[in-house]
């Protein structure tokens, strides 16, 4: 089977051709053959999956392209970091099909949105199957084109359209460097595949400052697609997009790809000189895990605060990785993949039932939609990382590889995983307890074709999270299917398990004495802690700080060299087209007196002379007879005189 | 005195130009196929001198003469049945009148 | 001698009636006078010892044209003509083209050496006639044959008045 895993892009692929032509003629308007595609897809990947687990390896390339004497190589390779890669963009991207069924239910361009989402999950099988970084950027790519087509899947809303703008140039600010990177290695090694640039590192011939240096470029690509600091600003406004969309793309699957890069790319990261460029990922991932959630705290849109918990736990993949937790980083991305997910479709299942975004205007939910109540606490445990729910497992495993290897970034990273707590049960109180404070809404519970999604995906953060568990007589399995041989996670510690729980609680505590019980009240809080909340609610002001220091000169820019081109070249281009005018006109002349008069005059002449000649035809046959007589004569008197 | 070949030649190429004026000047129609046949005769008296001073052993020049006389029957017919259709239509035979064919 | 005059009595017989034909105001006139002209020329035939000729002249010239010629005046013009200018326009020049024609012919006529052959004409001349038409000449004669029987439909065709 693992020779067909190139089967599993191209069947999402051809439904996205299929629906895109066919649309509305097919069964369920396009969904069902999205959702069928995708399923065989799903199907193929878990029996990759158990194939792999057993030791089954696979690669495939062939030459597509020769560049002077260096091939371009395309290929796809199969192991098990893209066999768990397949399995999560898969299983939670058929879930997140199914519930769209529901969610989209009578949106004008239906088909078109399963179309998108066919072409996404294409676009993403393919960047994790890449065994090289020419497919692997063209998979890059064609996702960062699917989130635009996404996030302004509904374009005639003003903000949706700047949003998919503003996704699209951030994002690709980090895939310059990542194309730099690309570069770099393509110059310096001679081919991007992936074992040629590894093996290239293991000898020694790229290695040192250049190292990093590749290292980091490639890290800037995943800065941008993972929303790391600096590059995290679009994410948030990208929730402008069907929710459906967020879960998979914004949460659950592509951002992540940012991740998998570095992942991926472990081997450069991990032989850049004193680990430079491990230490450079982690302390971005650190940083982008406590600012984000401190963001998160002040946000009222119910998807806003998803959004930053989700640079958030991209920030602790990064943070995982960079303190050389291998299996805890991939470990984080695959909880997460099924948890956020989760809680983005339980979001999109109360503003489905609320039409609203904002969690002030909600309260007392848990009544009437007990499901997507249950599903959504299961999401917000596991993303607290409250045992034995899947987000436990992988952060503690992260803080526990942090607080090995550097103290500063266990702080930050044990800081971040409070405010998690505090953030996220904040929003489950406002949303789910107390009462209803909006008077024009009429919650109700979402259809089965969206709950069954929810419970599926609560079954699995529930669960799933214990494949990493440390076992007795097994171990680790994930560690052991899943790992990177140079940095071996450090051995399970339970006084440090009960140390995560003990934050993850103090956490959830704290938001419950204040939104639950309404000990403190949330404005005193604000009152007091006054310039804190400023930072917050302004987000640190990178939005503000990006208009004055690149919007703005752009602009600036761009105006002046608009005006330069009205003027200047326009002038130009102008002044040409006057003189050529002018000198069209001289001809015009030169053509109607010269020209026309020398073919008008030999017209008239031939006229003329016709006229003149004409009267020879008298229409009489004894004129002509008589010039035949006369002719007669003159032809035997020069036959005489001869 | 004997009457040679030469004096036949030179009462034929009289007659014959007398035709020829009578084509060349008349306007009725009829009157031209008159001077048609005129200078028909010659050509035949020419046939036959030839045929008698020339060549006395064969007979072909009275064979041609005799399909001229022929071919002038089938002519007159034929050329008078024409004046008589024109006469029809155009209600004339004077042919200086009939110049359908002129510029 | 009698040869001679009678020669130039035949001469005289064809050539005064042919002016009359081609000058006459009178159409009629110069029809009838057509009659003594292809006399005339038979006379000139039985000189040359062409009897069978003479005698085809007689049949069809001075018979069945002249008649043919008569009736076509009597179903046109209806009349002698003598109202109508029966001259047009191109007399003198017309009378100048004649003229100089018969002048370079006799001319011509007079100046070349003949090559005249004193042999004897056959005996009984139809009968030679009669067998040259079907052995020497016979595709002549039957296309003849065919020019005649076209020319007898045709004309027919192009008389007939449309109704």
């Amino acid at each position: 089977m693992l020779q067909v895993a190139w089967l599993i892009p191209l069947l999402p692929f051809i439904a996205f051709w299929v629906i895109l032509f066919r649309g509305r003629r097919l069964p369920g308007e396009g969904a069902y053959v999205a959702i069928g595609a995708l399923g065989l897809s799903g199907l193929l990947s878990l029996v990759i999956l158990g194939q792999v687990m057993f030791g089954g390896r696979y690669q495939a390339t062939m030459v597509w392209a020769m560049m002077g004497d260096r091939p371009l190589a395309v290929g796809y390779a199969v192991d098990p970091l893209t066999a768990v890669m397949l399995f999560v963009v898969t299983v939670v991207g058929s879930l997140i099909f199914i519930y769209s069924v529901g969610y989209m239910h009578a949106d004008p361009r239906y088909p078109r949105f399963f179309a998108y989402l066919s072409l996404f999950a294409a676009s993403m099988l393919l960047l994790v199957l890449a065994n090289n970084f020419l497919v692997l950027y063209a998979g890059w790519e064609l996702v960062g084109l699917c989130s635009y087509l996404l996030i302004g899947f509904w374009f005639e809303r003003p903000a949706a359209a700047r949003a998919s703008m503003k996704a699209f140039v951030t994002t690709r600010v980090g895939d310059f460097f990542m194309f730099l990177g690309i570069l770099l290695l393509f110059f310096t090694v001679g081919s991007l595949q992936f074992d040629a640039v590894f093996a290239a590192v293991q000898t020694g011939s790229l290695a040192g400052p250049l190292l990093t240096l590749a290292a980091v470029l490639i890290f800037g690509g995943a800065v941008g697609k993972s929303a790391q600091i600096p590059l995290h600003v679009w994410l948030p406004d990208a929730m402008e997009g069907p929710t459906p969309v967020s879960a998979l793309i914004h949460a659950a699957t592509m951002v992540a790809a940012g991740v998998y890069l570095v992942a991926r790319t472990y081997a450069l990261f991990f032989s850049s000189p004193d680990h430079l460029a491990l230490t450079v990922v982690a302390y971005i991932g650190g940083l982008t895990a406590l600012m984000a959630a401190t963001i998160g705290i002040v946000q009222d849109d119910i998807k806003r605060v998803l959004a930053y918990s989700t640079i958030s736990q991209l920030g602790y993949m990064m943070l995982g990785l960079g303190v050389l937790g291998y299996t805890a980083g991939v470990f984080h991305l695959m909880t997460h993949a099924f948890f956020k997910a989760l809680l983005f479709l339980a979001a999109g299942s109360v503003i489905h039932a609320m039409n609203t975004n904002d969690i002030k205007e909600m309260g007392g939910l848990a009544k009437v939609m007990p499901v997507t109540y249950v599903t959504m606490l299961v999401g917000g445990l596991a993303l607290a990382g409250v045992p034995p729910f899947a987000g436990f497992w992988s952060k503690d495993e992260i803080l526990l590889e942090a607080y090995h290897h550097d103290r500063t970034l266990f702080y930050l990273g044990a800081a971040g995983a409070f405010v998690t707590a505090f953030y996220v049960f904040r929003m489950i109180f406002y949303t789910f307890t107390g009462s209803l404070r909006s008077h024009t809404a009429h919650p109700h519970e979402s259809p089965q074709v969206m709950t069954v999604p929810l419970i599926v995906l609560a079954a699995f953060s529930g669960v799933i999270g214990l494949v990493g568990a440390p076992w007795p007589l097994v171990g680790n399995m994930f560690h052991r299917f899943v790992h990177f041989e140079a940095a071996e996670g450090a051995p399970f510690d339970l006084r440090f398990a009960a140390l995560s729980t003990a934050i993850a609680g103090a956490g959830i505590l704290a938001a419950a004495v204040v939104y639950r019980w309404q000990l403190v009240s949330s404005a005193t809080l604000r009152r007091v802690l006054a310039p804190a909340y400023a930072v917050l609610v302004h987000k640190y002001w990178w939005d503000e700080f990006y208009a004055v220091s690149v919007v703005r000169p752009v602009v600036w820019v761009a105006q002046q060299l608009r005006t330069f081109d009205v003027y200047a070249i326009d002038g130009a281009v102008n002044a040409i087209g006057v003189v050529f005018v002018w000198l069209s006109r001289l001809y015009r002349v030169f053509d109607l007196y010269v020209v026309d008069g020398a073919v008008n005059l030999v017209g008239w002449l031939a006229k003329a002379a016709g006229g003149r000649l004409r009267h020879v035809q008298t229409g009489r046959a004894q004129n002509y007879l008589l010039v035949i007589a006369l002719g007669v004569i003159v032809l035997a008197v020069i036959g005489l005189t001869r | 005195m004997q009457v040679g070949l030469t004096s036949y030649l030179i009462v034929a190429a009289l007659l014959f130009c007398l035709g020829l004026y009578g084509v060349l000047t008349r306007r009725n129609a009829v009157a031209i196929l008159m001077g048609i046949e005129l200078m028909l005769n010659a050509a035949n008296i020419n046939l036959v001198a030839f045929n008698r001073f020339v060549a006395p052993a064969a007979v072909a020049g009275q064979v041609f003469a005799l399909v001229i006389i022929t071919l002038a029957a089938c002519e007159a017919a034929v050329g008078l049945a024409l004046v008589m259709a024109a006469y029809r239509s155009l209600e004339t035979i004077q042919v200086d009148e009939i110049n359908l064919m002129k510029w | 001698m009698g040869e001679l005059a009678a020669f130039m009595i035949l001469s005289l017989v064809t050539l005064i009636p042919a002016v009359v034909v081609v000058t006459s105001s009178n159409i009629v006139r110069a029809a009838l006078s057509l009659v003594p002209t292809f006399l005339g020329v038979t006379g000139l035939y039985v000189m040359l010892q062409a009897e069978f000729v003479a005698g085809i002249q007689v049949l069809i010239y001075a018979g069945a044209i002249t008649v043919l010629i008569l009736f076509v005046i009597m179903l046109t013009e209806g009349g002698t003509g003598v109202r109508t200018r029966q001259l047009n326009d191109q007399v003198p020049l017309g009378a100048m083209a004649a003229v100089w024609l018969a002048f370079v012919l006799i001319v011509i006529f007079t100046r070349t050496g003949w090559p005249t052959a004193a042999g004897v004409l056959p005996a009984y001349n139809v009968v030679a006639v009669g067998n040259a038409f079907l052995s020497d000449y016979v595709l002549i004669f039957e296309v003849t044959s065919v020019v005649l029987l076209v020319s007898l439909v045709g004309a027919i065709v192009i008389a007939r008045r449309e109704d």
